[in-house]
């Protein structure tokens, strides 16, 4: 069941997606989630630029997408109704704020009839309830004043569809008893238009009966819903905790990033530091700072922050410090769609720097997944002494999923080790450090901490001595420090997995994909592999380097399929190192792939029509 | 720790590296007064830090041996902002110039000094770029004229220490480079200061901008053209004392001579004033290096520090709640069991 409540920025479709979310996810249902909201906080109240819309996917079996097409939206004016009507499946539940639908809200909506009264809706199930006017009745015992009780529509709506598809009510209550506890006229305005909205649903005979949606059967353990900036924060503790070193974010507010921050800041008693810096370049070089001084150091941001903090970048390569960069990715270029998703930085991680300037990037692919992917992403930097581009994106940052939670004791150690001794003998005998010696497995090199005695030593963005560290302008010196800095990034994939490929062999078909696009994809090959056709299909988290088996995989298939939130900058990548004939599909229109969407690609591809069986 | 600080010399300060300036650098000089003051600071070398950006001042902490960052172009006070923060047991000092500090790298110098992160900034002013070779500076004066400036410059000049005390620096001095004594004792208090110290030093460019302050550092004038800035002392200047500066609400700060209005009459000089205005007023006296300019401590106050404040938000928040346990915080939300 896919259910997607619109309505304007000002009238909490954000939460009441939210709540709606965490009573099915407490029910057991496995669930997918896609917050879509604009960039204006508050744009002219009742147009189509200020809508607000928050899908959900909720299901009794596993699923990976927040869903193609709602089956039911809930349209608090008209506004919303036009602008989400046609994401609406053919002949879906429409369940509208029948109140709203007065003259001025039409016209700010374009609307010349009103589609409640003109047959536009016919092909749908149309639900017209007065919920302004019945929230109003329900809150006017408390003395709640009409401009205020408006405010509370958003949860009669919730507990109408609470009681349309059987969600547990305790679950909202307490969270509402806990949310405005300094606000008791709120607490209690909310509390009794959820209660008038569930009691609607109950007594109009609007409806038939309510929907039963079963819980999931989910692997056993302990469940949290989680978003992906949670979880990548989550994740940040945890590595900072597995590495025994404290955790230091420099980072300056951006959407859809600041999440992380936010999060972050209240974690003081994990020894969490984090500085909101003056600007972007501030908040990385705090990290370099923060990081030669020895703590696990992260900055996070978004595409536009990205470009502000290549030179950085550029200087934690060349210092060969460990660094953890995060790029939430948003529509671009320039400001771009701030609120909408896209995954179009993958070149610029890659590429964005001047100079031979390679760094290691991973990738994350579901919300929970940004948790596994920071301590990943602080493994790789930590032991390669390397700042690590983590790829995330607005879809995975706000959208949240039920996620087993690990056991504490089952993550990885991810320590590291410093310099407490000279490392080096001077011809005149003399005991030296050089911080430029390198641990020939890894080509890591020293890492001796401010504070530790005798070993004293310089570094810098200049070119530096092979061993040493020295200043060095020497062109034989700066060819081999190019190709060593490159050899220790390229080597690090001796030390991840090879890339599991799900499906046969002899599969025609290898769809490749990273990051957000996972959940799509494995939706989309499920439908595919259900029509008889064989697909195999293969996901990256490391994209830099790339896992050993990669080029083994694309060639063994005879067609290779990208799909990305992007014009196909994994396939240019993947064409130019393995000379296979990657065919890209690629969406750039602020929200993510829908499995539909794909699975008409995948058909395309194998030469099948999207309606027949297989040739 | 209670082991005792080592001895040390002016050698043990220097590292291996060849110094690198232009001969007749001011910058040896600064070196020299920074290597000869460390063994009297009670610190260790170790724990010592200097950061620079990028610029001709920005090769200093390859010559110190402490530990040391040559980063990139005025990024050095927010990558000190970054290890101050982690790294409370280290003296991180950044070293910087006018172009580095007071252009490419103006919003981290003003936004270090409001923070008032535990630093020590030392900022060469030369008023020239010199290791791009000869473009005007933000400091130069205007009409300068210069390879970038062939017709003179129409930048209107900061005044650093303006600049400083605007952003409410909790110490902020002035210094030069032909005083070797003036500098220790004013790196010093710099160093002594909690919270970010600024201190401009003139610093002479024979190769771009030679005599830029020879007006009044010079042997010759200097009795006559720098005004020493003695805390709780009236201020006065001349060979024999017979100038001295006043301050009314008229007026503002102008140099008068003592005979003319009593002794009584002259500014005391305050730095601990919680108000920057007065001291404001001292850096404006001078409209450039040609007028009685004054050096030393303009403004030494206490304020709360960033990076103890940090510290201190951490460990109430340890006493409040206990240390942080990952399997709590993984379960901080609603969560619920399958089995």
């Amino acid at each position: 069941m896919i259910i997607r409540f619109a309505g304007d920025s000002g009238d909490g479709m954000q939460l009441t997606g939210d709540r709606f979310t965490s009573a099915s996810a407490m029910f057991g249902n496995d669930l997918a989630t896609l917050p879509d909201f604009p960039a204006e906080i508050r744009a002219p109240a009742g147009t189509l630029a200020g809508v607000s819309a928050f899908q959900v996917h909720i299901s009794d079996h596993h699923i990976t997408t927040p869903g193609d097409a709602p089956n039911v939206l809930v349209a608090m004016n008209p506004a919303a109704l036009r602008n989400e009507l046609p994401t609406l499946e053919p002949g879906g539940t429409v369940i509208v704020n029948e109140d709203a639908f007065e003259a001025r809200n039409l016209t700010k909506a374009g609307y010349e009839a009103n589609p409640l009264t003109d047959g536009s809706l016919e092909a749908y199930s149309v639900y017209e309830v007065p919920m302004s006017s019945l929230t109003l009745r329900a809150v006017e015992p408390l003395g709640v004043k009409p401009r205020d009780a408006d405010r509370s529509k958003n949860f009669f709506a919730l507990g109408l569809v609470s009681w349309m598809y059987t969600r547990p009510v305790d679950e909202t209550l307490r969270w509402i008893d806990a949310k405005f506890s300094n606000k008791p006229q709120v607490r209690d305005a909310n509390v009794a238009a959820f209660k008038a909205g569930h009691a609607f649903g109950e007594t109009a005979e609007l409806f038939d009966h309510p929907y039963e949606i079963d819980p999931a059967a989910l692997p056993p353990g302990t469940y949290t819903n989680i978003n992906g900036n949670t979880a990548l924060a989550w994740g940040l503790v945890a590595a900072s905790q597995l590495s025994k070193l404290p955790l230091f974010l420099g980072s300056y507010p951006i959407t859809p990033a600041s999440d992380i921050l936010h999060e972050l800041s209240k974690h003081k008693a994990y020894g969490v530091r984090t500085l909101q810096a003056e600007d972007e370049i501030a908040g990385i070089g705090a990290a370099i700072g923060a990081a030669y001084g020895g703590h696990l150091a992260a900055t996070t941001t978004s595409g536009p922050g990205m470009a502000l903090k290549a030179e950085a970048m550029g200087l934690a390569v060349s210092l060969e410090l460990p660094l953890l960069i995060i790029d939430v990715q948003r529509g671009g270029p320039s400001t771009g769609l701030p609120t909408k998703t896209e995954a179009a930085d993958l070149l610029m991680a890659y590429y964005g720097r001047h100079g031979e300037s390679p760094l290691p990037i991973v990738a994350a692919h579901s919300p929970s997944d940004c948790f596994v992917t920071a301590i990943e992403a602080a493994r790789i930097a930590l032991k390669y002494r390397t700042p690590v581009i983590l790829l995330s994106d607005g879809y995975l940052a706000n959208g949240t999923e039920p996620w087993l939670l690990p056991d504490v004791a089952d993550l990885p150690d991810i320590s590291t080790t410093f310099a407490t001794a000279p490392n080096h003998t001077l011809p005149s005998g003399d005991e030296v450090f050089w911080p430029y010696l390198r641990d020939p497995d890894t080509l890591a090199r020293a890492w001796a901490l401010p504070g530790t005695p005798d070993l004293m030593h310089r570094i810098g963005g200049i070119e530096k001595e092979d061993g040493s560290g020295n200043v060095s302008y020497d062109s034989d010196n700066h060819e081999r420090m190019v190709h060593i800095r490159a050899a220790k990034v390229a080597g690090i994939a001796d030390d991840i997995p090879e890339v599991a490929v799900d499906g046969a062999d002899d599969a025609a078909l290898l769809v490749l994909g990273w990051g957000s696009t996972w959940g799509a994809i494995d939706a989309a090959v499920g439908r595919v592999r259900a029509k008889g056709h064989k697909v195999a299909r293969a996901h990256l988290t490391h994209l830099n380097p790339f896992p050993r088996n990669l080029g083994d995989v694309l060639r063994r298939h005879p067609k290779v399929l990208i799909p990305e939130m992007n014009l196909g900058q994994l396939s240019r990548l993947v064409r130019a190192e393995f000379l296979v004939d990657a065919k890209s599909v690629t969406k750039v229109r602020g929200v993510p792939f829908t499995a539909g969407e794909l699975e008409s690609a995948i058909l395309d591809v194998l030469g099948a029509s999207s309606n027949g069986g297989p040739r | 720790m209670t082991d005792l600080i080592p001895v040390t010399t002016r050698k043990d300060w220097s590292s291996d590296q060849e110094v690198r300036w232009c001969p007749g650098c001011g910058d040896y000089s600064i070196l020299a007064a920074v290597q000869l003051l460390m063994p009297d600071l009670g610190v260790r070398r170790e724990d010592m830090a200097f950061v620079s950006g990028i610029g001709c001042a920005a090769r200093f902490p390859y010559y110190m041996n402490t530990y040391g960052m040559h980063s990139i172009h005025g990024r050095a006070p927010a990558i000190a902002t970054g290890l101050a923060m982690a790294r409370p047991d280290l003296h991180v000092w950044v070293v910087t110039g006018d172009g580095d500090s007071l252009s490419i790298g103006g919003n981290h110098l003003i936004h270090a000094l409001r923070r008032n992160i535990d630093i020590t900034i030392l900022l060469f002013n030369n008023q020239i770029y010199g290791l791009t070779k000869g473009q005007y500076s933000p400091t130069s004066e205007l009409g300068k004229v210069t390879k970038s400036t062939p017709f003179g410059s129409l930048d209107h000049p900061f005044n650093p220490l303006s600049l400083a005390l605007g952003a409410e620096a909790s110490f902020v001095a002035r210094t030069h480079d032909m005083d070797r004594a003036h500098m220790l004792e004013t790196f010093r208090r710099a160093h002594q200061h909690k919270g970010s110290a600024f201190v401009e030093v003139f610093q002479n460019c024979n190769v771009f901008n030679d005599h830029a302050f020879e007006g009044v550092t010079a042997k010759t004038v200097r009795d006559d053209m720098l005004i020493p800035l003695r805390h709780g002392e009236p201020i006065r200047f001349g060979a024999d004392s017979q100038h001295g500066v006043v301050m009314d609400v008229q007026h503002g700060a102008r140099i008068v001579e003592v005979a003319d209005v009593g002794e009584d009459a002259l500014l005391v000089h305050d730095e601990a004033r919680t108000d920057p205005s007065v001291a404001f007023m001292l850096s404006r006296l001078a409209r450039g290096p040609y007028e009685p300019t004054p050096i030393g401590v303009f403004r030494a106050v206490d304020r709360l520090e960033y990076g103890s404040e940090i510290n201190r938000q951490l460990a109430d928040a340890v006493d409040s709640r206990g240390p942080g346990d990952l399997a709590s915080l993984l379960r901080s939300g609603s969560t619920w069991k399958v089995s």
